[in-house]
């Protein structure tokens, strides 16, 4: 079953700007998907399209099997959305925000009362249910528009960058509140600049670049294309310079720090039998890039060199 | 989907808002009015004496209510759909399966109420100073609430093409008010030398003020056939303009 079907997508604006350029992707049913892009690639307005903000040239989505236009009501029912930026009434409590979106979605008083609580409560909000809502943290904000587009019980949750701007105890917190609703079986759509977050919480992936997908497949195969990993070293002694090793970019930082590329046919353990070799002393090692972040710079540098 | 349940939705959470804010909405027009009916009725009126067999005080009156109801619907139906968009929060509907017409029907139900509500407070302001017969009651409700209806509609077009804070007051200050006053609030149109009597019979306002006034008092300068007939016309025209642009996402998509 497909949760979300796009086909041939396309949106010029009326100033001319085509975003969208013909896309197609399908989401399938339970899945946590990443939907990622450098600013501007069209990520935004595909979202809007789904959740009928933004009006498409041309093309057709389907949710759950309803397409969009045709069975526009069915098809928004299945959608609960959480926006970049903060949307709700700045004047409001917090219940009542959650409790009137619940209303629109035609849901009984008694029922919606119940929904209510039971998102306030999972999203750890229910002590701040009468608070209005412009004394809230950035982080309860967020919260808050979780728990209002999952008020009305979404089989598709679409969060477009929904821990933006929020600390990283926060955003924890929140990985583990999506995966728990991934886990209750909603299907999760996730746009986000953290490319951790992406590789830590979705296992399919496509990316978008001048309106274009130019990357749709598994997490774990797009990671897996990937054939050399930086890392920084911390080293016990200083250097001047830096070592050469056969099978190893080296990069002298500073006389502490080295930038060093592993292929993976060498591996960690030829690395350091190398340096060992050289009585070069390791204090401490780290990731110098997240493993998503650099297939995403290098499919979008691909593509930039393709559209020139 | 239950439309019903999402229209009573609509419908509370802006009766909700400018109930929260009463000393901005409720208040000013009570105070307005009573100095008015002070000004123009006490000190003034009894220096003009008597138009069309009704005292100057019981004449104004109804006027002054309707006025009052007229920029009150207005300015709700304005300012609130104008700050939902401001605010994004258009959104919440936008995503929703809610009919454009219960989201038409909720803005427009929150300011025909505000509309009434300010309506019957100015009237029993009104109530210390002038003498209301209530002539022909049916008649003053159904203006009553097809005047809120009209300008409510008014408001909701004027919302949609808001570009910023600017662009709402713009009309409420440089025609409706202007309108307001020149349609037979103090006067009667027949004080009016020719070329003014001609002119004034283009003004919309002049025919549900004295449409309203025939209700209150049984006094009037038209056909009151023709304010109903006119009040109706210009609700469903505004009502299919503003379901265009709803179904079209003017304003409010892109």
């Amino acid at each position: 079953m497909k949760a979300l079907s796009i086909k041939n997508l396309k949106k010029k604006y009326a100033n001319g700007f085509e975003a969208l350029k013909g896309i197609d992707l399908d989401v399938a049913a339970g899945d946590f998907f990443a939907l990622l892009g450098p600013n501007g690639a069209g990520k935004s307005t595909t979202i809007g399209i789904i959740s009928s903000l933004v009006t498409a040239s041309s093309g057709s989505v389907s949710i759950f099997g309803y397409d969009l236009d045709a069975q526009r009501a069915q098809a928004k029912n299945c959608i609960g959305l959480v926006p970049q930026e903060i949307n709700f009434s700045q004047f409001e409590t917090v219940h009542n925000i959650v409790f009137t979106q619940a209303g629109y979605y035609g849901i009984p008083r008694k029922q919606a009362l119940i929904n209510t609580e039971r998102c306030l409560k999972q999203m750890q909000l229910w002590d701040k249910k009468d608070t209005v809502s412009r004394r809230l943290s950035g982080g309860m904000k967020r919260r808050v528009m979780i728990a209002r587009a999952l008020v009305h019980q979404p089989r598709l949750l679409i969060l477009d960058e929904p821990t933006a701007g929020v600390d990283i105890e926060i955003r924890r917190s929140m990985w583990d509140l999506m995966r728990e609703v991934n886990r209750q079986g909603t299907t999760i759509i996730l746009t986000t600049h953290y490319l951790e977050e992406a590789e830590s919480l979705c296992r399919n992936i496509a990316i978008i670049n001048n309106g274009e997908i130019v990357e749709n497949s598994n997490m774990a195969q797009l990671l897996s294309r990937l054939h050399t990993d930086h890392f920084i070293l911390d080293l016990a002694q200083p250097l001047a310079q830096a070592p050469v090793m056969n099978g190893f970019d080296i990069e002298w930082v500073n006389e502490n720090t080295l930038n060093v590329a592993v292929p993976k046919t060498e591996g960690l353990n030829k690395l350091f039998a190398e340096l060992s070799l050289q009585n070069i002393n390791v204090i401490s090692l780290k990731n110098k890039s997240n493993r998503l972040e650099q297939l995403f710079m290098d499919v979008v540098d691909a593509n930039k060199g393709i559209a020139k | 989907m239950n439309n019903t349940i999402a229209f009573k939705t609509l419908l509370f959470k802006e009766v909700r808002r400018f109930m929260r804010i009463w000393p901005q909405t409720l208040l000013p027009p009570a105070i307005t009015t009573a100095l008015y009916f002070l000004i123009f009725g006490k000190l003034i009126g009894d220096r003009i004496g008597v138009i069309n067999g009704a005292s100057y005080m019981d004449y104004i009156v109804p006027g002054v209510i309707l006025m009052s109801v007229i920029s009150h619907s207005y300015s709700n139906v304005v300012s609130s759909f104008y700050s939902t968009k401001f605010q994004h929060h258009i959104e919440e509907l936008l995503v929703a399966p809610v009919p454009n017409w219960i989201i038409l029907l909720g803005y427009i139900g929150g300011g025909v109420i505000r509309g009434v509500v300010v309506g019957l407070v100015v009237t029993a302001i009104s109530m210390l100073f002038a003498t209301l017969t209530f002539q022909h009651l049916g008649i003053a409700i159904a203006v009553l609430l097809l005047t809120a209806t009209l300008f409510s509609l008014a408001g909701f077009i004027n919302a949609v093409f808001a570009d910023s804070f600017d662009d709402i007051s713009i009309i409420p200050n440089f025609i409706l008010t202007p309108l307001s006053y020149l349609g037979g609030v103090f006067y009667s149109v027949a004080m009016l030398p020719g070329i003014w009597q001609t002119l004034s019979m283009g003004n919309p306002i002049l025919y549900l003020i004295n449409a309203f006034r025939f209700g209150l008092i049984g006094v009037t300068d038209v056909d009151i056939r023709i304010a109903f007939a006119m009040t109706i016309g210009f609700i469903i025209v505004l009502t299919l303009f503003s379901l265009y642009c709803l179904h079209k996402g003017i304003g409010i998509k892109n």
